[in-house]
């Protein structure tokens, strides 16, 4: 079996294992609408604040639930993964022919097939509640192909936690520490409009702030090549940071059995 | 009286002891109302400057009211988890067994949730103090405001246990805390209620956690408004409760758990 029919089996596997466990896609699905919904309806009159960069605050915050459904997405996943180790089927597998980078691209496979479904799902709910794409329909395929790398990106962080751990609560437990990068970034206000110093700097050091005003860009503003190449320049380097770091782990995990 | 009183302070002390004892217990407790203190109170201080937003004392305090009654009604139902925990190992039943009256049994659960939240409190303020937070109300005022916020405390306990006791699976959890969530935030979290986009001033209306928040925030402000209006709506949830938990114990009985 070649290296893509492998990975192509594994990410099969990851997606109908995701779709078995209704908990798994509907959570990720509603969610993050939901916590749109009470954040747009508690901060729609933060749009009178002088310099705030859109007219409408659903606009504004439509980028959160890419973010926040990435996450989610990435903490499955990583569950999934530990599973397969507690449960032995990783030890099973590395007793057959199939490949270490098989094993992991097909799981980030899967995870960015769950991703791209999201994100379409989110832009959707977002043009019928009413939003227009500044950028127009490329940039809607921009915002799916950033929505796709920050995915792989978050996920390969969730095989990581899954690999050197092994274990499902270990990785469940991330899901906190996550939170606490979204929430503690330029989500709810621009940068330039948070008041309270340390937090603007926390904020402006935290990679998500970078992925949240890429697509947001996109929604709001158009074609922002500033915005638009930190936040690519961010997933990436994530990505690049999490596989590199995943693989070790991989093979580490696969030495093992 | 003096039976139940001895059940309700050894399973209080228990649910202490473990609470204090298990990191992993106490840290969650902790750490989300910070958390979300940090980054409401922190990242959306602008929203003060809002046209039509006019809290006296300023949006730490303004947050702080709603951080400080998440936190005890939480309480009340990360406590519910431990009673879920209690029954999948077993020991509500040999607790059933040697309690002459199993009323002590939820009773002592509420003051376990009373002395997790009562340190959580004090933290929370000890934290908001040091943020420079301002308070305008005199110490009936504050006296009145944690009183008002040990009663939501009790509200989240016994919703919490009545959902315990009837089903008795961890995989109840979401159902003890989502009510309470969604309860929390279609109420004027982020602004006043004057101030909510329209569908939501109107769910927040209907809601008595809206009344709660108002009046706790006017006596932080020393300007005490609808407090007994929220202290009565909080005594009508607690009794309802209450007597909802009750029924969830000899439930519970019924069972034979």
């Amino acid at each position: 079996m070649s290296l893509a029919a492998q990975v192509l089996s594994l990410a099969r596997r990851s997606v109908i294992r995701t779709i078995r466990q209704p908990a798994n896609w509907i959570t990720p699905l509603i969610f993050p609408l939901a916590l749109m919904a009470v954040n747009t309806g508690g901060l729609d009159r933060a749009t009178d604040l002088p310099g705030f960069p859109s007219d409408s605050f659903l606009a504004f915050f439509l980028a959160f639930p890419f973010i926040q459904g990435a996450l989610f997405a990435t903490v499955n996943a990583g569950v999934d993964l530990a599973r397969d180790i507690q449960t032995g089927f990783l030890n099973r597998l590395s007793l057959t022919p199939m490949r270490g980078a098989a094993l992991l691209f097909g799981h980030l496979g899967g995870v960015i097939v769950m991703g791209f479904a999201q994100a379409v799902w989110y832009l959707t709910v977002g043009l019928l509640v009413g939003v227009s794409i500044a950028s127009g329909a490329l940039g809607a395929l921009v915002i799916f192909l950033l929505a796709v790398l920050i995915v792989l990106a978050f996920g390969s962080f969730g095989a990581l936690a899954a690999l050197r751990t092994g274990s499902t609560e270990a990785v469940h437990s991330l899901f906190p520490v996550f939170f606490v990068f979204l929430f503690i970034s330029s989500m709810n206000l621009p940068r330039n409009l948070i008041e309270t110093d340390w937090f603007r700097i926390a904020a402006s050091l935290n990679p998500v702030s970078y992925l949240i005003e890429a697509i947001r860009s996109l929604i709001i503003v158009g074609w922002d090549p500033e915005a638009l190449a930190l936040g690519f320049g961010t997933a990436i380097l994530l990505a690049i940071i999490g596989l590199t770091l995943s693989s070790l782990s991989l093979r580490s995990r696969m030495a093992r059995t | 009286m003096r039976a139940t009183l001895n059940v309700a302070v050894a399973v209080g002390w228990r649910m202490l002891h473990n609470n204090f004892t298990t990191p992993s217990l106490l840290i969650p407790g902790l750490a989300f109302p910070l958390f979300f203190f940090t980054a409401f109170a922190g990242g959306l201080s602008r929203v003060n400057d809002i046209p039509g937003f006019q809290f006296p004392v300023g949006y730490t305090a303004f947050q702080f009211v709603f951080v400080l009654l998440q936190s005890a009604a939480f309480a009340g139902v990360f406590t519910g988890f431990g009673i879920v925990r209690d029954f999948e190992s077993g020991f509500i039943r040999r607790l059933m067994l040697a309690a002459p009256d199993r009323r002590g049994i939820l009773l002592g659960y509420a003051l376990g949730a009373l002395g997790r939240w009562s340190f959580t409190a004090i933290v929370l303020t000890a934290v908001a103090l040091a943020a420079g937070m301002e308070v305008g109300g005199n110490g009936v005022d504050l006296f009145a405001l944690y009183a008002l916020a040990v009663i939501v405390n009790a509200c989240g306990l016994f919703w919490s246990a009545g959902i315990a006791m009837r089903l008795r699976t961890l995989q109840a959890a979401p159902l003890m805390q989502l009510p309470i969530f969604l309860c929390l935030f279609f109420a004027p979290v982020f602004v006043p209620l004057g101030l909510l986009a329209n569908w939501l001033q109107f769910l927040a209306h209907l809601n008595p956690v809206t009344l709660l928040l108002e009046a706790g925030r006017s006596l932080i402000a020393g300007t005490p408004t609808h407090v007994t209006y929220a202290f009565g709506a909080a005594f009508c949830l607690a009794a309802l409760f209450f007597v909802w938990a009750v029924r969830g114990l000899r439930k519970a009985e019924a069972a034979g758990s």
